[in-house]
């Protein structure tokens, strides 16, 4: 009798099993094809916009965008390349995304450090400082007012720097990150005589590196990024960054008419659909080329900036 | 220049400083004295840092005033009448006001909304891939959007929001329906607007939610499966009423930046196009215009000045929600 029951049950459960399995199979179909999906449609853009960029004018005009260039043409590329636009948007950026975002990392650094160190009496004064600015803020206008008519910071490469160069968030998490060194390393190293300066950068530094690279690469691609100061700050055409190099494009701004005066051409002959595509894909290029090397650290970044924010 | 002028204003101020020291240590207790002596080195270091947010944080809060100023630039801030609460009563009495603080607030609630729902819904979904090559590819992709500027989405939806040759609107004519107006309809720009932030962030948004997903006890579910769970019952039961809290407490605090539109996005791809100011214009957007264009600088102030001060209220209230859900999640 209990035999039967047994083998009754296990018969009973196999079949569960076996329509589980069935399920299992239904939905890992369902989920790996919704990842997919959401996955092409990410990157269709760039697809979209790399193909438009390589596509003849007039057989972009009459086809529409495409996945695939409707006739190959590399001219957009030709009339890029025949002016020194793009190159000193490349020099602009570069420079204010590797010094500014070294400017960034000493200060951020240096004040992040002594806010972690437990012994310093006015520590909670002073990150309270610091952070009521996250809060409450005098808005566009005032810091508009500061920076060009009191500081008379318009036009100048520096504008594209200073006036960002400190953001209170990566402070405070550079300053979790410190937080979470045992603080016996500095202690033993200042009985041995060492001073706080020295602490920082042959002890705290060296072991510190995987949070200051997250933090420097947070602020280097908001460099990258930028364009609002230089939208507000800068009206000469060579002190452009890129992305608003590429702003300037997409509205037309006096843009495509300097182009078509230094390439000879009338702004109507020029191929001014596939020239902004060519722009935007040299712009994110150097973006896509370094984005597998640096994407692990702004995962973890995002971790650090979870779990203590 | 910058880096000298900074090493410059390090010194004055530490002079200042040590004056200080020196008024404060003669007449009261020294103990102040004795600890800037005794950190003299990390206090050092705060100078620099704490000169740029004096100058950049809270000088700029000196600036306020220009809200209750008939503001000249010629005359600047010292210079300009004051004329009271005239700028606000104007502002309050325009109907501009509502209509910025009704798409900031409505655009954000859908961004909130929508961005959640999905991110939660893709992070679920990753955490089910055991295909370890796969999960770290279709990641990587998916966050891939988060790192491009609004400047360069805004090209990108050009290829696709184009009038006659535009992705959209190609497949919809050849389908037989009519066009899509992108740059004239102010009605399909809520829609555009959310889909685009979840493209740009949902991927970005999953990181956190995989985390807590990953952390949670993985005997409960070993449970579960031994009680004959499906998948979807682990999902359903298990995951969600332990990631509702993650859930809550990120949603509390997008609530806290409610009022704050996101300038990046709607002006790099709306720009200056006043027929879609009806659903697209943000306070932000529009303090901006305001001082490009209208040049009333002392408008343009009492906007940011009422809107950063209900973003603090806000925060505030926040804080006090989230310690009322979570007593360890409040900020302050």
């Amino acid at each position: 009798m209990e035999q039967i029951k047994t083998v009754k049950e296990t018969k009973k459960i196999k079949k569960i099993k076996k329509k589980l399995h069935k399920q299992d199979m239904i939905l890992d179909i369902i989920i790996y094809s919704v990842v997919i999906i959401f996955c092409y449609l990410c990157i269709v853009p760039f697809l979209v916009v790399l193909s438009a960029s390589f596509t003849d004018e007039l057989a972009l005009v009459q086809n529409g965008y495409r996945l695939w260039p409707s006739k190959f043409s590399t001219e957009a590329y030709k009339i890029v390349f025949s002016t020194d636009k793009m190159f000193n948007a490349y020099k602009v950026t570069i420079f204010t995304t590797v010094v500014g975002t070294f400017i960034s990392m000493v200060f951020t650094v240096a004040m992040a450090y002594p806010l972690s160190v437990k012994s310093l009496k006015y520590r909670g004064q002073i990150s309270l400082f610091v952070y009521f600015t996250m809060l409450f803020g005098g808005g566009l206008v005032p810091s508009y007012l500061l920076v060009s008519k009191y500081l008379n910071m318009k036009n100048n490469i520096w504008v594209l720097i200073i006036p960002t160069m400190l953001s209170a968030w990566n402070m405070f998490m550079l300053r979790n990150f410190f937080n979470s060194i045992p603080p016996d390393l500095a202690e033993s190293a200042k009985i041995d005589g060492a001073n706080d300066v020295t602490i920082l950068l042959k002890i705290i530094l060296p072991i510190s590196v995987p949070g200051i690279a997250t933090i420097g690469l947070f602020y280097g691609l908001g460099y990258w990024n930028a364009w609002f100061n230089a939208m507000l700050y800068i009206s000469k055409s060579e002190l452009y960054p890129l992305q608003y190099l590429i702003m300037n494009i997409l509205r037309n701004i006096q843009f495509m008419a300097e182009m078509a005066d230094k390439t000879g051409m009338s702004v109507g002959n020029l191929p001014s659909n596939s020239l902004k595509m060519a722009t935007t894909v040299l712009t994110i290029g150097p973006m896509i080329f370094v984005y597998p090397f640096i994407q692990k650290y702004f995962t973890s970044g995002m971790m650090v900036g979870a779990i203590k924010g | 220049m910058a880096r000298k002028t900074s090493d410059n204003s390090k010194v004055p101020s530490n002079d200042k400083a040590s004056n200080k020291i020196k008024a404060k240590g003669k007449n009261k207790d020294n103990s102040f004295l004795k600890e800037l002596w005794k950190n003299k080195f990390l206090y050092a270091l705060l100078v620099p840092g704490i000169i740029w947010f004096v100058v950049f944080a809270y000088v700029p809060l000196v600036g306020l005033i220009m809200a209750f100023q008939d503001f000249n630039f010629v005359k600047g801030i010292f210079g300009s009448k004051l004329i009271g609460f005239k700028n606000f009563e104007f502002l309050f009495n325009s109907k501009n006001l509502w209509v910025i603080t009704w798409n900031t607030v409505y655009l954000n609630v859908l961004f909130i909304i929508t961005g959640t729902t999905v991110a939660v819904f893709l992070a679920l979904i990753f955490v089910e891939i055991n295909n370890k090559w796969f999960k770290r590819i279709t990641q990587s992709i998916s966050i891939l959007p988060h790192f491009m500027s609004w400047t360069v989405v805004a090209m990108f939806m050009t290829a696709f929001i184009s009038t006659d040759t535009g992705i959209i609107n190609k497949m919809l004519m050849s389908v037989g329906l009519n066009q899509i107006a992108f740059y004239s309809d102010p009605s399909v720009w809520p829609v555009s607007l959310v889909l685009l932030k979840i493209w740009q962030g949902a991927g970005f948004g999953t990181i956190i939610y995989i985390a807590t997903i990953i952390g949670f006890d993985k005997e409960m579910y070993e449970a579960a499966q031994i009680d004959g769970a499906s998948r979807l019952q682990q999902v359903s039961l298990l995951t969600l009423p332990m990631l509702r809290p993650t859930i809550i407490m990120l949603t509390i605090f997008s609530v806290g930046g409610i009022f704050k539109g996101d300038f990046g996005m709607i002006y790099a791809i709306i720009g200056d196009n006043p027929l879609l100011y009806p659903t697209t214009d943000v306070i932000d957007t529009f303090v901006y215009r305001s001082l490009r264009t209208l040049g009333d600088m002392g408008m343009s102030t009492a906007v940011g000045l009422y809107q950063s001060f209900i973003g603090f209220l806000m925060v505030l209230i926040v804080n006090k929600i989230a310690k009322a859900v979570e007593p360890d999640s409040a900020i302050f």
